[in-house]
């Protein structure tokens, strides 16, 4: 058990190791949710006028889709990795050596979502800085547990594609994947104001869950189980499908 | 016949160029992906805000973000073009170009040509997404003529930009992590929202951001027709930033050159 604990821990640091090793590979991903939060605060913040907008501020509203897209762009790039490594051969060594696969996978996925935290404190910062609500302890830890989680949903995601594409080719599909699943919710807006198409979307999309659960306490600044338990079922059912997936890709690979 | 080589000479590594990106779906992807995704979440999430008094008179939110999508699309083709500059001179090609008995500036402009080439297909994919959703062109097809020749140009003009990055920095990595800085200068810019209705400090940079003039050149046809206005508007945010992406280009080809 303690070596399998190892192992994802090591795995885990490697992620983070590229970090520091490949900083300029980390600073799109780092900055790009607090330029989209800014571009669109900016751009769209008078939405709040609408008749029916159910925040009157308009960083607190989409503070947390952003978090959710930095979390989305960290575990896509867990995605990318992996098919460089597939590229270069790492990855059958790994496979070749004697720690189980869903040792290897948890590893991966792990280091996704601690990096998450990365883009997510950044993001923070100036959010609170231009005016955020904050969201008490509470929201706050329910807000950061859930970005991990996304993050590592994103992961499992970007690396069913990495073990099915096997090159870095595949990094559009990866991103293209996780930037839908965020914005194709209520994103911009509350559903009610959503307009045709995108409405029947976020109705049936469980990443919508995920932002309400997220939203609760930057916009109403309490935490209700109300708005919590259906983001925890979306993440815990996602969760289930693309694990299931990953694992099934990791079992073929090794063929 | 110098003129005739070189445009040869042009025209041969504009081919090389276009073909390079259809070869390779990660660069062409970003371009026509993204901002087509960012149209559809742009339109879905915030089409309601024609509602919002003072948004000006349009037939509904997508023919108001076409232009938009158009821009960052072109943005994003300088910036592609700009990666696979700088793929050429790590692999050594751009040495190579340098040996060869051909001008200095027929090396950028052909990879220039094959932006421009690029800004049709952009033009040509928005369209037709646009007319496909239920977009219309109040300018009728001399406004799609129109719209068609202004984001060529802006391809272009991006790409010049591109360049000058590639040849000042000689490193893919490096053109690739500018990417994020394509969407400050776009958001900056009235691309996607009138920017009477955009929050300040950024309505202030918007009005001096020559993306604004680009995109209110390309929208005219779309929302309202053609006005010489618009189009001399349109022009002169081109030729500014063209302008100032030739200059840079030259002045990094040349210190390239220098010190090799």
């Amino acid at each position: 058990m303690s070596g399998r604990i190892a192992t994802v821990r090591a795995l885990a640091f490697r992620g983070l190791n590229e970090v520091v090793r490949v900083p300029g590979a980390a600073i799109p991903s780092l900055l790009a949710p607090t330029i989209f939060l800014l571009g669109f605060v900016s751009m769209f913040g008078n939405l709040t006028e609408l008749p029916g907008f159910t925040s009157d501020d308009f960083v607190s509203f989409v503070l947390p889709v952003m978090m959710l897209q930095g979390a989305g762009f960290t575990g896509a790039a867990t995605g990318v990795n992996l098919a460089r490594d597939i590229e270069q051969g790492w990855f059958d060594r790994l496979l070749a050596s004697p720690a189980p696969r869903p040792v290897l996978l948890a590893g991966m996925i792990a280091s996704a979502s601690v990096r998450a935290l990365l883009p997510t404190s950044v993001l923070l910062v100036v959010a609170f800085a231009i005016g955020a609500d904050y969201p008490g302890v509470v929201g706050l830890l329910v807000a950061l547990v859930f970005v991990a989680a996304f993050a590592a949903l994103a992961a499992a995601w970007g690396i069913v594609l990495a073990l099915r594409f096997k090159t870095q080719s595949a990094a559009p599909l990866m991103q293209a994947g996780t930037f839908m699943a965020v914005m194709f919710t209520t994103s911009y807006a509350p559903l009610e104001l959503l307009t045709g198409w995108l409405r029947a979307v976020a109705t049936v999309n469980p990443v919508t869950r995920v932002i309400e659960a997220v939203r609760q306490g930057f916009v109403t600044g309490e935490v209700s189980w109300a708005l919590t338990w259906p983001g925890l079922v979306a993440v815990a059912g996602l969760g289930a499908v693309l694990v299931a997936l990953a694992l099934r890709g990791m079992a073929r690979s090794g063929r | 016949m110098r003129l005739a080589a070189n445009a040869r000479v042009v025209a041969a590594l504009g081919r090389r160029s276009v073909k390079q990106t259809f070869r390779r779906p990660q660069f062409l992807a970003p371009i026509l992906l993204f901002p087509s995704l960012l149209l559809a979440v742009n339109t879905g999430g915030a089409g309601r805000a024609t509602e919002i008094p003072g948004f000006p008179e349009v037939a509904g939110f997508l023919d108001f973000e076409l232009a938009g999508a158009m821009l960052q699309s072109t943005m994003l083709v300088g910036v592609s073009g700009g990666i696979a500059l700088a793929l050429d001179i790590e692999i050594g090609f751009l040495d190579r170009l340098v040996a060869a008995p051909i001008s200095r500036s027929a090396m950028v402009l052909g990879r220039l040509a094959a932006t421009a080439a690029l800004g049709v297909v952009v033009a040509t994919w928005f369209v037709a997404l646009g007319l496909v959703f239920g977009a219309r062109v109040e300018a009728g097809v001399a406004g799609v003529a129109l719209i068609f020749v202004l984001v060529s140009l802006s391809a272009m003009a991006f790409g010049g930009l591109g360049a000058a990055l590639a040849l000042a920095a000689g490193r893919a990595s490096v053109v690739q992590g500018i990417f994020p800085l394509v969407f400050v200068i776009l958001f900056l810019s009235s691309a996607f929202f009138p920017r009477e209705l955009m929050l300040e400090p950024a309505a202030t940079v918007a009005l001096y951001n020559p993306l604004s003039l680009i995109a209110e050149g390309i929208r005219a046809p779309v929302i309202a027709g053609i006005s010489a206005g618009s189009l001399l508007e349109g022009l002169f945010g081109i030729a500014v930033v063209g302008g100032l992406g030739f200059a840079l280009s030259a002045l990094a080809l040349r210190r390239r050159l220098r010190t090799g």
